[in-house]
């Protein structure tokens, strides 16, 4: 009997102890907001990580030279208060803010931006986004080692606070690519205190050492329990800020972050569970959001073998997709069906594209590609990674396709390294693929496609295209180069060497203290606007 | 142990995919960059001979998923959660395991002895990958009474991990406790204890169970390493971020150094624990101990 009581009394012991940590009511009192942040950030280092789990949190610590708009898609200034631009466009000028200062009092500088670029440029530091910057002169062929000398690259310090860029040719996003982290300061001295400018495995993101120019400044660090944020005193809008401080939790099962944000620990529920967004979406209406969001999720094919290499085939693969009803019924997420591969906003960018569900057109083009009723078409393979949202859509669209067209489709899933791997050797006929924007334009997508682009992997290749995409570029009005765009978008619809399924939205939740917080198509909240009504 | 890490060594290595393979694909020069800066295009035994002289110095080098960690580090974050994950099993392994081993001894053939020792086989065969989902359906989905992940976080977040992961050794240790004390009881100084008229309880539980551990006690050390790689399959069903978690996850980014570092870890346990068991043992069993002085 005493060990049933002692057993007893461990259980409860075990049931009872949970960690104390800070609740709602207490953080809005304190002015700190509790982000329920996915998972654990690879990490802090704005040249090195990829992701948006580690975007939320670097944008709270360091500020670029624009700052993504929250209530549009354009940008605002940030580190820079003002910058001019030349007549063809190649030449910026940014005046940095007089009251621009890093965290430990030193001024930030034009220089540190050039070191800065200089970093993520470099490449023995193995940056995997040195790409937001090759708009600038010579930055590609620096980081490709093709030249050895920074100076070649086009920016430069003109004095203490004006930093000029020379672009390889205009580029209208590139404001917009300023205000992704890749393209942030870094404090110099301290970069190379701990290590030097092409060290990836540098201490110099710890708590400890870490000197930023954000509205925020790093105070705890532990590893899968949280990251703690303060409000930077130096910062040069630090009166405007509302709030103290922010902890990102990193919960990466869905259920438990349901359970926190249930119990008041997080102000936001950034997932929530497919199977309770209806409920939600009834019982919290203000606290329920569903927004659009910038990224398509997509299938895409390997157009190299046969019979895929065949433009009727890739069609009668799409019109016989019923995509409504894979956001209604497989799905459930508030997701909408794609009929573009860039998703569309009516503010800037809605390609006259369709892609309609049309069974009866697609046996016809299948038989005229020689395979009617699906005879002789060979069994393919379809190929996702392993999860259980990509396997209920690869079935309702394998479906489809013997039931419209007769074509047999085998389900293939392997674990994500084995699907990355096969991707980029070529080895599928046709796997599930997504793509989120980096920024508000429709070159973050359709450049892509361009022939031999590293995320291009459908060896799909059309002069006309790519020739669109570089008038786009050089295009002397915005009118025109939406046009080019839009072009090259009917190309791609056309040819079918992806098919665009559905356009992610963001279904999250959001208490409704949290102010400040506006939907935007990148799911980008900036802290400074943010505050917490009591 | 260096068998164990050149295989694992050889293994990983032969995974298609490599760590910085990602969603956005980078250039082929970035790749390849990145290889040179952690020495992967290295051949792969000048690779493995690095990676032991580091290892012997206690550096396992840097994770290739989290830059800027050493596996060092992550490891040291995540041990003290599954340690206390193993302990809390091994307590109720051995509380449930002996406990209903004496009742089952103390009944041979009855109800009480059929029962627990066919629960038992069932806990034995059920593997943790099948109890942690039935138990999650039950107590955490159907009856709403126990949250179904984390550590800590939540007040009863223990309690399914512990009874997924400590199941099947309270199932081995029932058994072996039965059979542990059926011999002893059948034995000479039992019958003289009962005969001198203690009671039973003083009986059962000062004498008998004494020499009715022994199998239990022996088999700990193994037990408690099998714990630790039991963790794997029960940190990730309840989302628990101990070492196991970890584990697995680094197999599926590739992240080799974090790979072979809780790898040599958990050999070295199993290891340690065995022995430990053996000398724990041999103290505890006179027998055992005057054959070792004769030796």
């Amino acid at each position: 009997m005493k060990k049933i009581t002692l057993s007893l009394i461990i259980f409860v012991i075990l049931g009872c102890s949970s960690q104390e940590s800070l609740d709602v009511e207490s953080a809005n009192k304190q002015g700190i907001l509790l982000l329920d942040n996915g998972t654990e950030p690879q990490g802090l280092d704005p040249h090195i990580v990829t992701g948006v789990t580690e975007h939320k949190i670097i944008i709270a610590l360091f500020e670029g030279l624009t700052m993504q708009n929250p209530q549009g898609e354009g940008v605002i200034p940030g580190a820079a208060e003002s910058w001019t631009i030349s007549d063809n466009g190649k030449e910026l000028l940014f005046r940095i803010r007089d009251d621009a200062v890093w965290s430990n009092g030193d001024p930030l500088t034009a220089e540190d931006f050039v070191y800065s670029w200089r970093r993520i440029l470099t490449p023995a530091l193995g940056s995997k986004y040195p790409d937001m910057l090759y708009a600038v002169k010579n930055a590609e062929e620096y980081n490709k080692g093709l030249i050895k000398n920074f100076d070649q690259v086009g920016v430069e310090a003109i004095d203490e606070k004006v930093l000029k860029v020379t672009l390889r040719t205009k580029t209208p996003f590139f404001l917009k690519q300023l205000a992704h982290y890749a393209t942030f300061p870094v404090h110099p001295n301290t970069i190379e205190k701990f290590g030097g400018i092409s060290n990836r495995d540098s201490q110099w993101t710890r708590p400890a050492n870490m000197i930023s120019n954000g509205p925020f400044t790093l105070t705890e660090w532990s590893i899968n329990k949280v990251i703690k944020v303060t409000k930077n005193e130096r910062y040069w809008d630090s009166d405007n800020l509302k709030l103290n401080g922010i902890h990102f939790l990193p919960i990466d099962n869905e259920s438990t972050a349901d359970r926190y944000y249930r119990s008041g620990k997080t102000h936001n529920l950034n997932i929530i569970q497919t199977e309770k967004i209806s409920k939600y979406q009834n019982e919290f209406p203000n606290e329920f959001k569903l927004e659009k969001y910038f990224g398509t999720y997509y299938y895409r094919i390997n157009t190299d073998i046969a019979p895929l290499n065949n433009i009727k085939v890739r069609k009668a693969l799409s019109l016989a997709i019923d995509r409504d009803v894979i956001v209604d019924r497989v799905t459930k997420g508030g997701q909408k069906p794609a009929y573009s591969f860039t998703p569309p906003s009516k503010n800037y960018y809605d390609p006259p594209t369709s892609l309609p569900h049309d069974p009866a057109l697609a046996r016809k083009l299948l038989a005229e590609a020689g395979f009617p009723n699906g005879n002789g078409f060979p069994e393919f393979e379809l190929l996702y990674n392993t999860n259980e949202g990509h396997q209920k859509i690869a079935q309702a669209i394998q479906q489809f396709w013997l039931k419209e067209l007769g074509i047999k489709v085998t389900l293939t899933n392997v674990d994500w390294k084995v699907y990355l791997d096969r991707q980029s050797q070529g080895e599928f006929e046709i796997t599930r693929a997504g793509w989120i924007g980096d920024y508000v334009d429709p070159n973050s997508f359709l450049d892509m496609m361009v022939t031999d682009r590293g995320n291009n992997m459908t060896g799909w290749s059309n002069a006309q295209y790519d020739d669109y995409l570089i008038k786009a570029a050089f295009s002397e009005s915005e009118k025109d180069r939406i046009n080019y765009f839009t072009e090259a978008e009917k190309i791609l619809m056309d040819e079918l060497p992806i098919i665009p399924i559905y356009t992610y939205t963001r279904v999250y939740m959001l208490r409704e203290e949290v102010k400040g917080w506006f939907p935007n198509m990148l799911d980008t909240h900036p802290y400074q606007f943010i505050s917490l009504e009591d | 142990m260096l068998v164990v890490i050149s295989a694992t060594f050889f293994m990983v290595h032969a995974a298609p995919g490599g760590p910085f393979d990602d969603d956005r694909v980078a250039s082929p020069e970035i790749i390849k960059q990145l290889n040179e800066t952690y020495n992967l295009n290295d051949p792969l035994i000048s690779q493995l001979g690095n990676y032991l002289l580091n290892a012997l110095q206690g550096d396992f080098g840097p994770s290739y998923k989290y830059p800027g960690r050493t596996v060092s580090e992550l490891i040291a974050s995540g041990l003290p959660i599954t340690a206390e994950l193993a302990f809390y099993s091994v307590l109720f392994a051995l509380l449930l395991g002996i406990l209903s081993g004496i009742i089952a001894s103390l009944n041979p053939g009855k109800f009480l002895d059929h029962f627990p020792m066919s629960v038992s086989m069932i806990g034995i065969c059920v593997p943790s990958i099948i109890l942690g989902p039935i138990l999650i359906l039950i107590f955490g989905i159907w009856l709403e009474i126990l949250p179904v992940s984390g550590w800590g976080e939540f007040s009863g977040d223990k309690i399914l991990p512990t009874i997924t992961l400590g199941s099947a050794y309270a199932a081995i240790f029932a058994r072996l406790t039965r059979g542990g004390m059926l011999e002893i009881l059948a034995q000479d100084f039992i019958r003289t204890a009962r005969a001198k008229g203690l009671n039973e309880t003083r009986v059962v539980f000062f004498h008998a169970l004494r020499g009715g551990i022994m199998p239990t006690i022996g088999f700990l050390g193994p037990a408690i390493a099998g714990l630790f790689a039991g963790s794997f399959v029960v940190e990730t069903i309840f989302q628990i971020n101990g070492i196991g978690r970890y584990y697995v996850q680094a197999a599926f980014n590739r992240d080799y150094t974090l790979i072979l570092g809780i790898s040599v870890l958990i050999t070295f346990f199993t290891l340690t624990f065995v022995l430990l068991s053996d000398i724990l043992a041999t103290y505890l069993n006179p027998r055992l101990r005057e054959k070792g002085s004769i030796n």
